[in-house]
This record gives structure tokens, sequence and C-alpha cells, in this order.
């Protein structure tokens, strides 16, 4: 066969296995994505791996098609091992096609990225203290404060209430500080899809709407020292109404520990004098 | 008689050395304490003795294997000379000696040992991973030997393709007797293991908690064995440094007539590109990791938030140096593939060119992404747009080096032999740890992927996938040249397939655990990923028994079996395949001469025939 024969036939596989392959991977595998939909920043995180998945299947059996195609069919006959192949040195067309789709590919990526971190608000990853956008309307502050070995959380709106457990309000704009104490930890809660570094010194802002009632797990995602495989938690997500009998009740129960406690800050210092009064 | 042998520099002198070293500068560090630094009596630590100790340890090695003689007798006045042991005998593998292809070899066998370790620590940790609970090994523990396996992979696979392939080969390459600096060839090597010696002392020190990345602050608060780590990858750094300088002066000045830059073989170019990297990258490791000595012993605060420091500064430093030496790690790989296929495929390398704009491509590119590793990490959330970007630019770069491989296998006559298996082993792996690669880059996906077992899974994917497949391909390739000794084939085959399989077994299920939200070097995990990791565990513990049979039929062939490779098994057309096997100590009787074409595959007239190259003047042995 000529060498067109080869390349046609090449294409041929590729269009099929595409074919094949492109829906299972929109109806099957896609919807299936991590983190899931709990909440806007899982939504938005399961598109773009829809979309990643998309665009890289093409040419991902382009790829694994050519090298089962050559290694099956150009093959060195037996007695022919140490003849020589065609001298071919280079094929200007094809290095034309490729340089042009792959960029395509590269740039539409970096553009749909970029769009979707920013329509979503950063999508539940850490944003830094001045976060370039913000979700508009109201927003429910929730502190993340990081610390050797486990993780508590501040709520400003309600006279700073510290709390050792994670309970959130479904469908509101929630909008975390993340913080630490010491070591670098990374707050992840894996079905919120947020993930967000807790740096000492800095704020770290984090945007996530819930969308379901349910627990979700909480885990440290950066090295932080001895005990950093058993920094987890388990956080709830709640409807409005228990919410605020839940924070009800942890008011009261921060009334007696308040005053051995700092104001509330974006950062999170151990401040001694504040023991004494 | 024997014991008279060992009387002199060579590596026995050289620990005898280097442990007196150590304990000198041990004692030294405690005279100090006592009588001026109240503040470590409050620790019981003693950082300062130990960073002394090391460093006059490794003075005293060098001095044992002899690196002083020269300027000692230069002082003298008496006559020195430069060249180390360029003669025959074993002896000369076991000391200071400045033959390039004795260099390559040692590295071949020094690397080898600690990259052995390392997967030895990678066994443990997959023990522990057997069950959701900490079983094993204590907390502290666990962290070491995750810490342990990282470091080193990472520190001595930066070399290990460079040391041990383009030591031995890059000189005949290019047409050269020798590197242009010898003794710093040599004296990379021996850096490169007093440093492994030195991370293994950790154990004795209480290890050190922060893996390979050894963040700050983690990295203040640790107890003395993290100084074990910074003393490791500093020599690394240093050895790295210089092997890149080498290899750079050396492919700019004893190139041989004939030999210019469009003809280099692509394996040279890999290295030069390599070495770019190596020589531009390492001292920022070098100067942060002076800078986290410094906040240890001298109480400085450069990442001490409360001073006025900034982890982020450590986080930067570290990555700026971090992804370029991921590139390193990559590139060499990519220059060994596309010197195999061209031989096994018998067809000219396709787009010579866009292969050398592809890695030229990846190590300019590779400085410019650093920052993608701290995307949740809310420093310059602005600038994500821009990494990204650059990010996602570099696999058009690779993507050459993949066009250019795919294009080498058109209408050619493949043959499947464990080195080309390597090779296309190296295509999937690599194919699927950049397609993984994509997902970290996109930073909506990154929030949940990012340090998960998802990433660890994908720059497995990447080193051990591409740049471990490579280093065997390399092996099974150029081991024969280097020793004058085949392989045995068919144990080979054994030894790829078991790899290869259960490579895929295990890195495969670990992205999708990471997926699942396993976070990286955690000692425990959630109940429902216990199914999954005890596959990926039973997985691992078949890819460690797959390396033993490699090192039986390494063994079995190098020392028991001798069958003669010859001069040319593989019937290539590069020039280091028309010399004897093993190369003769001065390469060349004549420098030869290179005609325009580096692959001359189907155009020299010598189709079928396992003939001299026809451009390279006939080298005979000299001895």
């Amino acid at each position: 066969m000529n060498l067109r024969g080869h390349a046609g036939r090449i294409a041929a596989l590729t269009v099929i296995g595409t074919a094949i392959v492109l829906p299972l991977v929109i109806f099957v595998l896609g919807p299936n994505m991590p983190p899931g939909n709990w909440t806007s920043a899982g939504t938005s995180q399961v598109f773009d791996n829809t979309v990643l998945l998309v665009v890289m299947t093409p040419f991902t059996v382009f790829i694994l098609v050519y090298i089962a195609y050559a290694v099956t069919v150009f093959r060195a006959g037996p007695g022919e091992e140490l003849r020589d192949g065609p001298a071919i040195r280079g094929h200007l067309p094809s290095q034309i096609v490729w340089l042009a789709t792959t960029t395509a590919a590269v740039l539409f990526l970096a553009i749909f990225g970029s769009a979707e971190l920013l329509a979503s608000n950063g999508s539940g990853g850490g944003s830094g203290p001045n976060p370039i956008t913000k979700p508009s309307g109201a927003v429910l502050p929730v502190q993340v404060i990081g610390q050797q070995w486990e993780f508590t959380y501040r709520y400003p709106t309600y006279g700073g209430v510290e709390t050792a457990e994670l309970v959130l309000p479904v469908d509101r704009q929630i909008e975390f500080h993340v913080t630490s104490l010491d070591a670098i930890h990374s707050f992840w809660a894996y079905e919120l899809g947020v993930k967000a570094d807790a740096n000492p010194g800095v704020d770290n802002i984090a945007f996530v709407k819930p969308k379901k009632q349910g627990t979700f797990q909480i885990r440290c995602a950066e090295l932080c020292g001895l005990w950093h495989g058993y920094m987890s938690d388990t956080g709830r997500v709640v409807d409005s109404s228990q919410f605020s009998t839940w924070i009800t009740q942890q008011q009261h129960a921060f009334t007696s520990v308040q005053r051995y406690l700092p104001k509330y800050a974006t950062t999170y210092s151990p401040d001694p004098e504040a023991r004494a009064g | 008689m024997r014991l008279r042998r060992l009387v002199g520099f060579n590596l026995f002198s050289a620990v005898i050395l280097g442990v007196v070293g150590f304990y000198v500068g041990w004692w030294l560090g405690h005279l100090f304490e006592s009588s001026s630094i109240a503040y470590f009596d409050d620790t019981g630590q003693n950082d300062i003795a130990l960073f002394i100790a090391y460093f006059t340890g490794v003075l005293g090695f060098l001095v044992g294997l002899g690196f002083a003689n020269y300027p000692v007798q230069r002082l003298l006045g008496k006559p020195a000379s430069l060249r180390e042991k360029e003669t025959q005998g074993n002896g000369r593998y076991f000391g200071l000696c400045t033959d390039h292809k004795v260099v390559g070899i040692q590295y071949l066998i020094g690397i080898g040992v600690f990259i052995f370790i390392g997967g030895l620590n990678a066994m443990l940790i997959r023990f522990e991973l057997l069950t959701p609970t900490q079983h094993g090994w204590n907390a502290n523990n666990y962290l070491t030997l995750v810490g342990l396996h990282g470091t080193m992979m990472m520190g001595m696979m930066t070399s290990g393709i460079i040391g041990p392939f383009a030591n031995y080969l890059l000189p005949v390459m290019i047409g050269a007797r020798r590197m242009a600096f010898p003794r710093i060839e040599a004296l990379t090597f021996w850096l490169l293991m007093a440093a492994g010696t030195i991370l293994m002392t950790t154990i004795a020190f209480g290890g050190f908690p922060t893996g390979w990345t050894g963040y700050a602050p983690l990295n203040d608060q640790a107890n003395m064995g993290m100084d074990a780590y910074i003393a490791f990858f500093a020599l690394v750094g240093l050895s790295m440094t210089l092997l890149g300088l080498n290899m750079i002066a050396t492919v700019i000045t004893m190139r041989a007539p004939g030999m210019t830059w469009g003809r280099l073989p692509i394996f040279v170019w890999g290295t030069v590109t390599t070495s770019v990297l190596m020589l531009l990258a390492a001292p920022v490791l070098i100067s942060v990791l002076l800078m986290v000595m410094l906040d240890r012993t001298a109480q400085t605060g450069f990442f001490n938030d409360a001073a006025g420091g900034s982890p982020y500064l450590y986080e930067n430093l570290f990555w700026i140096f971090g992804h370029p030496e991921v590139y390193v790690l990559a590139l060499p790989g990519m220059g060994i593939l596309l010197e195999i296929l061209p031989v096994f495929s018998r067809k000219p390398l396709w787009g010579y060119k866009l292969a050398v704009s592809g890695m030229c491509g990846i190590a300019l590119l590779s400085f410019l992404v650093w920052q993608h590793h701290l995307f949740v990490s809310g420093i310059n959330a602005d600038l994500r747009p821009f990494y990204m970007l650059s990010t996602e630019l570099i696999s058009l770069p690779t993507g050459f080096i993949f066009v250019a491989a795919l294009g080498t296998l058109w209408a050619g006559r493949i043959r499947l032999t464990v080195p080309m298996l390597f090779s296309l082993a190296w295509l999937f792996n690599f194919l699927v740890g950049g397609l993984s690669g994509v997902f970290l880059s996109d930073v909506p996906s990154d929030v949940t992927t990012h340090g998960s077992f998802f990433s660890m899974a994908h720059f497995h994917y990447t080193i051990m996938g591409g740049l471990l497949f490579a280093f065997f391909a390399g092996i099974y390739f150029w081991v024969p040249k280097m020793t004058g000794y085949q392989i045995n084939e068919r144990w080979g085959k054994v030894h790829f397939w078991a790899m290869f399989i259960s490579f895929n077994s295990t890195f495969g299920p670990l992205l999708v655990i990471g997926f699942l939200g396993m976070p990286r070097r955690a000692v425990t995990y959630a109940g429902y990923l216990q199914g999954a990791n005890t596959w990926v565990s039973v997985s691992a513990f078949v890819l460690g028994a797959s390396m033993l049979v490699f090192i039986a039929n390494f063994v079995y062939s190098m020392v028991f079996a001798r069958v003669p490779a010859g001069a040319n098994p593989w019937a290539s057309k590069s020039i280091e395949w028309q010399l004897p096997s093993p190369i003769p100590v001065h390469n060349f009787d004549r420098i030869p001469t290179f005609g325009p074409d580096p692959y001359p595959y189907g155009t020299d007239g010598t189709d079928g025939a396992r003939s001299q190259h026809p451009v390279i003047a006939p080298a005979r042995p000299t001895q």
C-alpha cells in the first residue's frame, strides 16, 4: 500500500475512534467528573473537566491509533531487519497542520479556563486577599483558621463566634477567609469544590454557594507536619432555620470563652494580652 | 598485597577521611555552642554543629578521593598532572578518575544504588497505605519515608540520564576525546555520592517532615533531620550547576570538524537544553537553601511571617528552581527517545529542526510557569490566567517532540527490541502524564486536583513513566557499548512487560483516587478508598519486583554470562557504534570529521549492511 493509503486509514480510524469515544466522554464520564454538582464551584469544575476531556479526546485517539497502527503495520518483516526505511525527514503540510491544531486547542483552553475562572469567582479556589471578581449580592463570611493540626471556624457576622465544626446554610453565598496560625495548611472541602491554602498572616478568600444539604469532608491538603494525615473534619450544609438555631447555640456557648480569644480579624494571631483581660 | 592496594587516594581513604571530617566538625560545632550560644541548651538541638560536620565531612571525603592532590602538588612546586587514572583496570572505578567513560559508569552504578533506595522507600510507603488507618510506621517515620523517597528521587534523577549517558557518550558523539573540564566532571559525581549519604543520615537525627518541597515555616520548625535535607539538596544543586556548565562548555568548545550545531545528534541537544536549565535553576536552589540554613542557625527570618519574612518567598524561590527541575528530568528522556527511535525504525529522525526547537521551547517556557504550583495559595491571584496560559503553552513544544517521534515511526521498519519497547512505552506514559497535566494547568480544575493523589500520579507518569523508562531504554541500548557485553533480551522483555503493566496499574488508579479526594502525603485516608489503595499497593509491589528482575538480569548478563556484544549490535549508524565496545580510553585514533547528516538511514548507500559510518575516518582502539 502506498503511504497515502496508510494516512487515509489512520485518519479514518481516528475519526471513528473519536466518534465512539466522544459521546461516552460527554454523556457518561463528564457528568461523573469530580467534585460533583453540590455547589456553584463544583458545577463549574465539573463543566471545566468535561470541556478539557472533550478537547483532548481527538488528540489522544489520534496518537494512540497512530502508535498502534505504526507498530502493527510498519514492522520489519523477517529478513529485512537491517534494510533502511525511506529517508523521510519531514513533511511541511503535516507539521503545519499539527502546529495549527495544537496551538488552537491550547489558546482555546487558556481563554476558556480564564473566562471560567472569572465567571465562577475563582471556582472555589483560594484567590488571595483581594479577589479580582466577587459575587454580587450579600455574602456570609466564614473564617477558616488552620493550625497544627485542626481547623477552627469563625463567623464575623455573628459576633466573631469561634466554632470547632463547620456548618453552612444552603443557597447562601459563602465567602471563606482562610488563614493559619503556624505552618502552611490547605483547606480542602472536597464536595464543596473548595481548596485554599492557609498561610500565616495571609487572608486567602474563596467563594462558594452550596446547593444541596448534607455532610462534606474536609482535609488538609498541604503537608503541615507530624499529624498532617489526621487533620480532617466533617462539615454540614443545612437549611437556614437549622443554621440560625445552631449559630445561636454556638454564640451562647461562646460567651464564656470570648474574653480569652482575640477579637475577630482577617488574620489570626494568638494575643497573650487578651488572656489577661 | 591486596591490602597494599587500598592505601592511596581512593574510595576507601575517602570514606575514612569523610567520617573523621564529620566528627571533627561535630566536635568543633559543640565547642562553639557550649561557650557562646545558650539558645541551643533550651532546644536540645545543635544545627550549627551538624552543618559544620556535614561540611567538613564532605571536605574530608573529597580530600580522601584525591581532589586536593593537584593544588597541593602545585603549591609544593612538584610537577602535577590534571589526568587521574586514565588507564585500564578496575581500580579506576573506585576513586577520582578523569576518563569520561569511567565517570559515566560510576554514575550508572552510583545513581542506580540511590534510586534503588528511593524505590524501597516507595515500597514502605505503599505498605502503610494498604489500610486506611495507620498500621505500619508511626506518623514521623511515615513522613520521613515520604520525604526521603521524594528528595532522593528528585535529587538523584536530575543526573539520572545526563550523568551516566551524557558523560559517557556526549564527547564521543561530538568527536571529542574528553569533556571540557574532566576534574569537574569527576567532582559532580562524587558530590552526588556524598550528598546521597548525607540524606540517609537524616534517619539518625529524627528525619524530616516536609516532603521534598521543604516548605517554610515547617522547615524552620523541624528537628535536626531537616539539616540533612538542606545539605543534600545544596550539594545536589552544586553538582547540577557544575554538570550543566561542563556539558555546555564541552559542546561549545570540543566539537570535531564538521560537527556544526545543526548536525548534533538529538541526544546532545537534549543534554544541552537540560544543562542550560541546570545552570540557571540550580543556583536558585542553593541560595534558597542557604537562607533556610540561616533561618535555622543564625535565627534570621527570611521565611518567618512573625519576624517580617514570608513563607510565600520560599514557595516562589523553590518553584523558580523546582519547575525547571521538572524539565531537567524530562528533556534527557526526550533526547534518548528520539535517539533510539531512528535506529529501530531505520529511518532518519523526522523533523530534526522541529525537535530541536521543541527542546529549546520547553527550556525557555519552563522558567515562566512556576506559579501554577501556587494556584490556590492566594499569591498573585490576578496572574493566574497568565500562568494558566504559559503552562498550557508548554504543551506546544512538547507536542513537537511527539510529532517528531510519530513521524520517525512513519513507514519505518520497526524492530521491537527492548530499548524500542521502552521508548514506545515512554510515548504512552508521557501522553497520559501530559493529558493529566492539562487538568492541573486549568485553574478551576486544579482547585480539586491540586495537592491530591491526582497531581502525584501525574508527575509520576511524567517522571517515572518518562524519565525512568527512558533511563532503562538507555541502559538496554547503550550498556552493551559501555561494557562490551549483551544484556539478555528475553529477560529484558520480561522486565519490560512486568514494569510497564504494573506501572500503569499502579499510577492509573492513583489518578482516579486523587479525583475522588485523597490528599498527598497523608498517612490515613477515607474508608471508601481502601479497595483502590490496596490494589495500588499490590501493583506497586509487583513494580518493585520487576526492578529485581532487572537487577538479576543485569548482574547475570554483565558478570556471569558475558556474551560479547560486538561493536554494533543494533546496526546503528551513529558514531558511537562505529567504535569498539567498550570504547577505548582515548576514544579515537584520529579525531573524526562529520558529514552533513547525523542520521544517514536510507541515504548513505549502506542499506542492509552493518558497515562503517562512511563519514568518519576509521577509528581503531589505541591498544
